[in-house]
This record gives structure tokens, sequence and C-alpha cells, in this order.
């Protein structure tokens, strides 16, 4: 195949697994609408929940039609359709899953034709990175979802990697180029893998946090809404530490082992204060609080996942803003 | 510090007591982390003088009121201020002080035993009983020796204590321990080396001298006599350009070839210096940091005599290449012999265009169409009042433009091979060719390895104090019940030890129907 065919491959491939993402966003979001009815037998006297079928409801029909028509919404919630309605919401929750991992699959096809089309890794420009972080951060939710029991966390992950995916191709696309001198060396793979991995994992215990200080705000919500079927606080602070202590070590491999070696090559300085390394130190230093806070007594909890937010906020400020706000001042601002 | 305090007056050694605990604590030490991240942000927004000088020097014309504050408050030099300075001294000092403590209780705990079984062992989350022998003590004793965990039976022989993970915070520590060493690296490397710009024409030559340097920047204990004598000769530059899409124009491979001596009277080597790929000679690292182009511009003055010849190097001015420079002749005469002191100032255009929108500009990169347009000065170029001038600019002050046709001042637009006479006898200037200039980084940073050394280490002990977790596990037999008991406790903060109790508890011979409690992990 040649360069122009593998290049066209990779875009349809982005399109497709777009699609497949927002299908999957729609089981989810159908699966959770479904488990509100589908509320524990004591909650019996409680109001009639007819929110599942207004909301997602009659976008859903497209995906698979024939097992909803059976439950009439206005039916009391008898046992028997509680049942019914959780074991729907298995099922769609199920169909969610496989279409992520249809388009997480999908999703590696265009990685990896975007890299057969330019010849090199797929992370030469902004448009490559974040159509490969989002992949990892997709790749990274598979791998961890039977692990950590991610199941809750389906509909942000795949409408956060839908609308980052959608984000790229519409402001950050770019055609096949060459690479520039200054990427051409092989610690371009292994600097700025590391920190797609990182990147991937940091916001995925980013997602954890938020959830924690959503629940910690709102601790008693009716049963079987979306926040009651999280894990509770100490479940959803464990996964973000995992997710972020994993993250951690190898964001400062990238950031301060890795991009170092590189720029004494490249540059002939190990470090030059350039806007894109203060802000990986930033974030270094941000994460190394959010560390140190989860085992200081009074910055437990609420705090460290304050910290984690602050962290995330600054490492993707640090690939987006950086290049709009800062522009040719950095170094970096090719990627 | 905070002197309104209703306390009785502390005593200096209290004090000082005092000010240490504040220091060393766990919320002092985060509150100066994120400080720290704080106090790097506007390095980040305001052009740094060590990181790109040209830039902060225009920022400071640019901005003539924002400028004496900045320069007070040090924002140009924020990585080497004295406030960015005090914030992560003190962050070591609290490092330190919270380390060393620790580090004592560590070695103490080195040798020592695992702490004895509590009293109620069900009070743990992970715990498992049922009926069994009493040499179960014996079992687990080398199981647990097995899982590698540190094992102590108890006197009366009832109960084993295991533990394991010692190295959890061995990691904490030597991570702790390798930023103090990433620091010594740093600043050794900075005190001790030296970092030199210099821009050599291709066909010209550099010898390692300080005065063959155009810019030079080293350390407090840096001296002259560690610059290696070697020297090199720049024979040859090329560029590869991206000739479309969006990043058109860009260079994305460019190298020069270079014939260098390790000292005078040595043989003499080539090699290529490339972006990624510098040239170390002898311990000083060369690298190419951009390059441009050296219009060849002859001057002959109003007798025909040439008072002026060869590559001038003209600035780029973006990636179109399109380059400032200026030439300066204190020598010249006009045809009837009275001297005179000329400056051309303009542009160079690698591949030129004109539009009634844009004006002149360069179309790409390469010198394909090369083409220079300059004004002519004439006056005092200043040159004789001694004091060090920049070769890139016309001192303007003694200068005024010659005046060419229709009372406009003189400008010059010549293409490759053009020559321009200039009005009133004062001579010609033709535009030969072009070269081309590489600007190269000559540094010397000894003891970089030592940073990078502490930083793996940093990396190692980080490994260790998040993933190594510390465990307790205890097992007891109560002779007269005939009760088993094995419970375990996880010192980490993410660990869950039920799966091992389970494991340990079969391999003791628990059976599998009668398990107690198990609740989930802490």
């Amino acid at each position: 195949m040649s360069s122009d065919s593998w290049e066209l491959l990779s875009n349809q491939a982005v399109a497709a697994c777009a699609v497949v993402y927002f299908l999957a966003v729609l089981a989810h979001l159908w699966e959770w609408a479904l488990l509100r009815r589908a509320t524990p037998v004591l909650a019996v006297s409680a109001p009639l929940v007819a929110a599942g079928a207004g909301g997602g409801g009659g976008l859903t029909v497209g995906t698979s039609p024939s097992p909803l028509r059976g439950s009439p919404s206005g039916e009391p919630p008898s046992d028997t359709s509680s049942f019914e309605d959780q074991e729907r919401a298995d099922l769609f929750g199920r169909i969610g899953v496989a279409l992520t991992v249809v388009a997480v699959s999908v999703h590696v096809v265009a990685m990896v034709s975007r890299g057969m089309a330019a010849g090199r890794v797929p992370w030469g420009n902004m448009y490559e990175f974040t159509m490969t972080a989002t992949c990892f951060v997709g790749i990274g939710y598979l791998a961890f979802y039977k692990r950590f029991k991610l199941g809750w966390l389906g509909p942000i992950v795949t409408s956060f990697i839908l609308i980052t995916l959608m984000a790229d191709v519409l402001l950050l696309f770019e055609g096949v180029v060459p690479l520039r001198d200054a990427l051409d060396s092989p610690w371009l793979v292994i600097h700025v893998v590391a920190a797609i991995i990182a990147t991937g994992a940091f916001t995925l215990g980013g997602m954890a946090s938020a959830m924690y200080l959503v629940k910690e705000r709102w601790p008693n919500t009716r049963p079987g809404g979306y926040l009651s079927r999280l894990p509770d606080l100490a479940g959803l602070d464990r996964v973000a530490y995992r997710t972020q202590a994993f993250a951690f070590p190898i964001w400062t491999f990238a950031a301060l082992i890795a991009g170092p070696i590189w720029a004494d090559h490249a540059w002939g300085r190990y470090w030059n204060w350039d806007p894109k390394e203060v802000w990986a130190f930033i974030t270094w230093v941000v994460y190394a609080a959010y560390l140190h806070a989860r085992v200081t007594a009074g910055w437990r909890g609420r705090s460290a996942a304050i910290l984690a937010l602050i962290g995330l906020a600054t490492l993707w400020f640090n690939f987006i803003g950086i290049n709009f706000f800062f522009g040719s001042g950095s170094m970096h601002s090719y990627a | 510090m905070s002197d309104r305090t209703d306390a009785p007056a502390l005593g200096p050694v209290e004090f000082a007591r005092w000010i240490w605990r504040q220091l060393t604590s766990m919320r002092t030490a985060l509150f100066l982390l994120f400080l720290l991240a704080l106090a790097a942000i506007p390095g980040s927004v305001i052009p740094q003088d060590n990181v790109d000088s040209i830039l902060s020097a225009q920022w400071r014309t640019d901005h003539k009121t924002l400028t004496p504050i900045y320069e007070k408050l040090q924002l140009f030099n924020v990585y080497s201020s004295v406030w960015f300075s005090a914030i992560y001294i003190l962050l070591l000092i609290s490092l330190v002080g919270c380390v060393l403590p620790r580090l004592a209780v560590y070695a103490r705990g080195l040798g020592a035993k695992p702490p004895a079984a509590p009293k109620n062992l069900t009070r743990l989350s992970a715990h498992r009983s049922w009926d069994g022998d009493a040499d179960v003590v014996a079992t687990a004793t080398s199981a647990l020796r097995r899982r590698r965990f540190r094992v102590e039976v108890a006197a009366d022989g009832r109960s084993v204590a295991a533990e394991r993970g010692y190295l959890r915070e061995a990691g904490n520590l030597l991570f702790h321990f390798s930023v103090l060493v990433v620091l010594f690296g740093v600043a050794s490397s900075k005190l001790f080396g030296f970092e030199g710009g210099v821009i050599v024409v291709t066909g010209n030559g550099f010898s390692n001298s300080l005065s063959q340097y155009d810019s030079f920047q080293s350390g407090g204990l840096f001296s002259d006599s560690s610059l290696k004598p070697f020297s090199f000769t720049v024979k040859n530059f090329h560029a590869d350009y991206i000739e479309t899409g969006r990043e058109a124009g860009m260079a994305h491979e460019f190298d020069a070839t270079v014939n260098y001596q390790t000292s005078p009277g040595a043989s003499s080597k080539t090699a290529s210096i490339s972006v990624n790929h510098p040239l170390t000679i002898d311990g000083t690292q060369i690298y190419l940091i951009s390059h441009g182009y050296a219009p060849l511009i002859t001057v002959r003055d109003g007798q025909g005599n040439v008072v002026y010849s060869g590559p001038t190097v003209f600035l780029p001015e973006g990636q179109d290449f399109r380059s400032f420079g200026v030439v300066k002749i204190p020598d010249s005469r006009t045809a009837d012999g009275k001297p005179l002191q000329l400056g051309l100032q303009g542009e160079f255009y690698p591949t030129y265009a004109f539009t009634m929108a844009t004006g002149p500009i360069s179309l790409f990169p390469r010198a394909d169409n090369p083409a220079i347009s300059m004004l002519v000065y004439q006056g005092d170029l200043g040159l004789d009042s001694g004091t060090p001038q920049n070769v890139y600019t016309l001192n303007m002050k003694g200068l005024k433009p010659v005046i060419g046709a229709k009372n406009k001042p003189l400008r010059l637009d010549m293409m490759r091979g053009d020559t321009a006479q200039l009005p009133g006898g004062r001579g010609s200037v033709t535009f030969d060719g072009v070269s081309q200039f590489v600007k190269l980084q000559i540094s010397q940073a000894p003891d970089s390895w030592v940073a990078l050394l502490g930083m793996c280490l940093a990396l190692l002990g980080l490994l260790g104090s998040l993933f190594v977790r510390p465990r307790r596990i205890w097992v007891r037999h109560d002779p007269a019940s005939g009760l088993v008991e094995i419970a375990a406790l996880d010192r980490s903060s993410g660990g869950d030890p039920t799966p091992e109790v389970d494991d340990l508890a079969k391999e003791l011979g628990m059976p599998d129907s009668k398990s107690v409690s198990a609740e989930g992990g802490a």
C-alpha cells in the first residue's frame, strides 16, 4: 500500500471508530437510564421514575431496537420489571463494553495506519499525539476494566474519547508530513510513548478523582441513580490512587529522564526551562504533592482529589495551551 | 516571622526548634511544593534571558513601563531569582529534615523483629480462623519464610509474626536522597561548565579560544584553561525542506560537514554535525543550532578599488528565511578621493517574489531566486569611538540615507550577479552570490551524568516506594481451643491483603467451607 492509501485508511478508521464510540456512549447511557428504573427492592415506594424513557431512550432505538419495546414505562415498578430492567441494563452495559472494544480496535488501526503512512511513529504532531493519547486512554480503560471493576467509568471514558477525538479531527487535523530534524530520533519513541501512556493513565485517574468529588458532594442520591452505583468513596480513591501512582513514575521517566537526555542530544542543554518543560515540571510537582497529600492526615480524600485534578489540568494545559498561547516561543511548539 | 502570638515569648532555642518543626512538617512540604509549581509559571510566560535573550530584549523594548518592575522582581531570570531559589532551598531543608529522622528510624528498624501478634486478631479486616493442630505454627513459619517474609516465632511457640516490604521505606528514602543528588549534579555542571555560541560561514574555521566566540557564558568555577585546544573548519552545509503541506518550508534535514583537529598539529578528521547528532571533541560538544544565508557582497569605491568583499551573515527573521543584515564600509572613497564611510542595511530573500499586497517576500527558504534589497547610508559609522558595536545593526546616530532618484532614499534591489552604481561617484555594490552559515553551540557540562544518575536513582526509589507493599501477617494457635487464627495488615495505602491471607490459610490446611470472616481490605 502506498503512503496515500495508508493515510486514507487512517482517516476513514478515525471516522469509523468515532461512530462506534458514539454507539458505545449511547449504549452506556441507555444502560444507566435503565438502571435508574431498576431500583433495588427496598425502593418500591419510590415515585415512578420516568427519566429512563425520556432522555436517552429515543436516541438508542437505532442501536438495538428489539429488546426495548417490551416494557411500557408507565408500568409500576414491581420486582419483576425491576429485575428485567436490571438484566437489560447489564445487557446494554455489555454491549457498550463490546462496542468500546471494537472502537478501540479500529482506533488502533487508525493509529497504526497513520504510522505506516508517515513511515514513522504516529506522534509527530498534535493531531497524531491526541489520536494516540486518546487511544491509550481507551486501551488503559479496557486493560483495567476487570481488575479495578471500571464498569461505572464506561459512559465517561467513551464520551471523553469521542469528544477529544472529534475536536482533534476538526481543529488539529494535518496531512502526513515527514518529521523535522529535531524529532528524528529514537528518543521520540521513548520520550513520547512514555508521555502518552502517562497522560492516558493520569486522565483515567483524574476521572475517578472527579467522580470522588461529585460523590462526596452529593452522598445521598436516589438509589439506582448513577452516583449510587459508583464504587464507595474509599474505592474511588483507591482506583484514582492506583492509576495515578502507575502514571507518576512513567511521567517522571518521560519528562525528567528521557526528555532531558533527548534535549541534550538535540539542543545541547538537558534542561532549558522551555515553557513545555516548565509545565511538565509543574505537573510533576503537583502530582508529587498529590502522592504526599494522600498519606498526610487532613489532606486525604477531598484535598488529594482536588490536587489530582489540578495536576490533570496542568497536564492538558501543557499539551494544548502551551501551543496556542505561547506558540513559537516554545521549542516544543510542534507537539 | 510570626510575632503576633499571645503565648509567652519563646527563647531562641525553642524558637529555632519551633521553626524547624514547622519547616519539616508534611503540611509545609506540601505548601512549598505547591508554591514551587506556582513560582515556575511566570518563567513560562515572560521571556527569560537565559532561554532566549533576543526575545527577552525585544520584550523589554516593547514594554517600557513594566520592564523596570519586572527587572526588580527578577522576572527575566525566574529560575535563578532569589525568591525561586528561596522556595526550593526551603523545600530542600524541609526534605532533609523530614528524611533524616526517618533514616534514623529506618536504620534502627532494619534489624528489628516483626512486632508480636496483637491480642485481638479478629479486629483486622483480613482475618481467617479454623480448628487445627499445634504444628500449624511450624508450617506457617516455613511457608512465610518461603514468601520472603521476615519471621519471628513467639517465645511460647504458639504464634508467629511475619513482616515484609521493608524496601518501600528504603525506596522512599532513596527517592528523597536522589533529589539531592540531582540538584548537586545540576549545580556542579553549571558551575564548572560553559556554553558558547558562534556563527561560522561555510568554508571558514573556528579554533576553541575565548576570543572566537560570539557569546559565552560560564559557571562561577569555570576557568579559561579548561577550554580544549581543538579547531575545525565548516566545509559544507546542506538542508532539505518540506515542499508541501502546512509545514511546507520547514527544514527537515540539515547537516554540516566539518574537518576538525583535536589540537594544533594533530591529524585532521572529517565529521558531520546535524540536529540530534552533535559532535563531541575531547568532552566538548558541538551542536548545530540553526543556519542561514551569507550573501557575497563586493563594494568598490569611487576609484574602482575593492573596499569590502566576502560573505556577510544575514540573520533569518522567520521560517521563510527572509533575513536581515548590514554591511559596514569604513574606508571608502569618492571618485575624487575624499574619504567616505558607507553603511548598507536591508534584507535578503532566498526565493524572491513581489506582490503589491505583500511587498517583497520570500516564497521558500531555499536559495532558488536570491535577491537583496538594501538602503544605503553615509556618514559616521561610529566604529572609531572604541565602544563595541553590534555587527548585525548599523548605529544610525551619525548616518544619513543616501538620496537616489525622485528624491527618495536610495534602495538597491539586486538579483544574483547584479551590480548597482552608487550616485555621486560613491562607487558600486555587487551581489556576487550566496554562501551559508551555521550557528553552533559549543558547550561543556562536566557532571551532567551525576544529575542523570540521580534522576534514575530517584525513579528506582519511586518505584519501590509506590509498588512495594509492606505487609504484616500473624498466625496463632490456641492450644486450649485448638483455634487457628491468621490475620494480615497492609501498611501501604493501596493494597488488599485478603487474597494472600486466603492463599496462606489454604496452605496451612484451612477447610474450604469454613471461612469465618472476609470483609474487604483496607
